[in-house]
């Protein structure tokens, strides 16, 4: 990779009160790669991701996006930077108080003055291109599954064709089938949009399908990174631990006696 | 030492709470004057906040005005010729001081936990966050309809409730006491002034604002699920009814003091 990574965050910190989240994450994510970071519960995996989104601010370190330092930027440019961006938001977090359609085309309309008719067009397209069909457009989110939000949360995500999607937890919360479709489906835009992709998940079936390179993540620190193909044969503990779920290893769950 | 730390940390939080809540005003007002204005999401709100009120806002405000003339004749009755004061006192009454603070009040019990629960559920569940990765202040498209339209409607409402409230007094006076009805109107009409009804709506333009900024303030700090959810409806009620009172007696003062 010689080109400038597209995402490169450098010694992030962040702490809440007292408990320190972030401890220095060092990460690179290059054109057109897609990353997926993995880790436990409140090992900081979403506070990275927040970062990187400007959701929150770091206490310290840099986030460059195309070589481009984005920590304290101001709210207007933040916006316009926002445009190179789609989330996919864990909980789907669609607006509720618009039809299907309207939210897939929010950020058309919204954030690129697109006019309804047309972002209309683009946004049944869209649906089209995570398996839904227009009827699903008229419907309202909470009309839908779980599984269906999920997809209508990801054609949101891609219905700009940002250059970075952010997969926050694509799974969870799905069944196992359904998880499949979403990972085949993130594969599948990922690729026809080009795009850079940077998730975090700690379903490692999910890992497995949509990382080109893992990062494993633990007490605020990437510990580990790597080809996807080889976090089997990584000889970290930590990661051995993790990848196959074991209970007694180096990282310790603080359990207090009854 | 205890005492001392237990009354920093009130002091501290005080603190906190009302930079906090003085920053989410400056910004909030700052973006009612900065394109781009979401005129469709201001006329939604103002169906909200001010036409979906009226019937609470004329229920009460009828019964406001015919207790009003009930107290009036019953108090009146031991002062020689007070009686003949009930049409004046009533009007006054009401364009003064009862239609705003009651219809404010009612307002704050139906809008602004309207407010901060949908915008409290909306920060619970992402969405708000979902809004800026879609290059949408949310400042501009969830707070400043709100305000904006809690400035408008209130003042309409208040003008509603006068008249009502008036009719109400005009009702119990003419029907339970025998008070001959176009002479009752006839005082009213003489004695009431532009400057009572306009610093009204003065007040209530004011309440209108505060009850907005209440609700969307308390929505948008809400954590932690449906809880914080709950906690900042109460919030955002107790907080805007309060505020009303304080600012009605501090306007009162200013408006009236010549």
């Amino acid at each position: 990779m010689n080109a400038a990574p597209k995402i490169a965050v450098r010694g992030l910190k962040k702490s809440f009160g007292n408990k320190v989240v972030l401890d220095g994450v060092d990460l690179d994510v290059g054109v057109g790669e897609s990353v997926v970071v993995i880790g436990g519960s409140g090992t900081g995996k979403s506070v990275t991701i927040k970062c990187i989104m400007g959701l929150m601010e770091p206490d310290s370190g840099s986030i460059k996006i195309d070589g481009e330092e984005v920590t304290g930027l101001p709210r207007s440019a933040r916006e316009k930077l926002m445009q190179k961006f789609g989330m996919l938001f864990q909980g789907s977090a669609l607006f509720d108080s618009l039809r299907v359609w309207q939210n897939v085309a929010f950020g058309l309309i919204q954030g690129r003055g697109m006019d309804a008719a047309e972002a209309k067009d683009v946004a049944i397209k869209t649906l089209g291109a995570v398996g839904l069909g227009p009827e699903v457009g008229e419907l309202w989110p909470a009309e839908l599954s779980g599984g269906m939000q999920k997809r209508v949360a990801l054609a949101r995500a891609i219905a700009a064709k940002p250059e970075i999607i952010i997969f926050d937890e694509p799974t969870t919360g799905l069944d196992p089938i359904m998880g499949d479709v979403i990972n085949d489906l993130i594969v599948k835009c990922v690729r026809d949009l080009g795009a850079t992709a940077l998730s975090i998940t700690h379903d490692m079936a999910s890992a497995h399908k949509i990382a080109d390179r893992i990062a494993m993540i633990h007490k605020g620190k990437i510990i580990w990174q790597g080809a996807a193909q080889t976090i089997d044969k990584s000889g970290n503990p930590y990661v051995d631990q993790f990848i196959h779920g074991r209970a007694d290893g180096p990282i310790q769950m603080e359990i207090r006696a009854l | 030492m205890d005492f001392l730390a237990s009354i920093g940390r009130v002091v501290i939080g005080f603190f906190t709470a009302t930079g906090r809540l003085t920053l989410f005003t400056v910004v909030s007002v700052s973006h009612c004057f900065r394109p781009p204005i979401y005129y469709r999401l201001i006329g939604r709100q103002l169906l909200d906040i001010g036409y979906y009120s009226l019937p609470v806002v004329g229920l009460t405000a009828i019964f406001i005005g015919m207790v009003l003339a009930l107290q009036l004749h019953t108090g009146f009755n031991r002062i020689t010729g007070g009686e003949s004061a009930i049409a004046q006192v009533v009007v006054l009454g009401m364009t003064r001081e009862l239609g705003p603070v009651i219809a404010g009040l009612m307002v704050a019990g139906r809008i602004g936990a309207a407010i901060a629960a949908e915008v409290g559920t909306m920060r619970v569940t992402d969405q708000i966050d979902a809004l800026s990765t879609l290059s949408t202040n949310p400042y501009k498209y969830l707070v400043v309809p709100r305000i904006v339209a809690g400035l408008v409607a209130l003042p309409v409402l208040v003008l509603v409730a006068d008249i009502i409230g008036v009719f109400g007094g005009f009702l119990v006076a003419s029907y339970k006491f025998g008070f001959n009805p176009s002479s009752y109107l006839q005082n009213t009409a003489d004695f009431l002034r532009a400057d009572d009804v306009v610093s009204g709506l003065i007040k209530s333009s004011v309440f209108g604002f505060l009850i907005a900024l209440m609700g969307c303030y308390h929505g948008y700090q809400s954590r932690g699920g449906a809880q914080g959810v709950g906690a900042a409806t109460t919030h955002a009620v107790v907080s805007a009814s309060v505020l009303i009172l304080m600012f009605d007696y501090i306007l009162s003062a200013l408006l009236f003091s010549s």
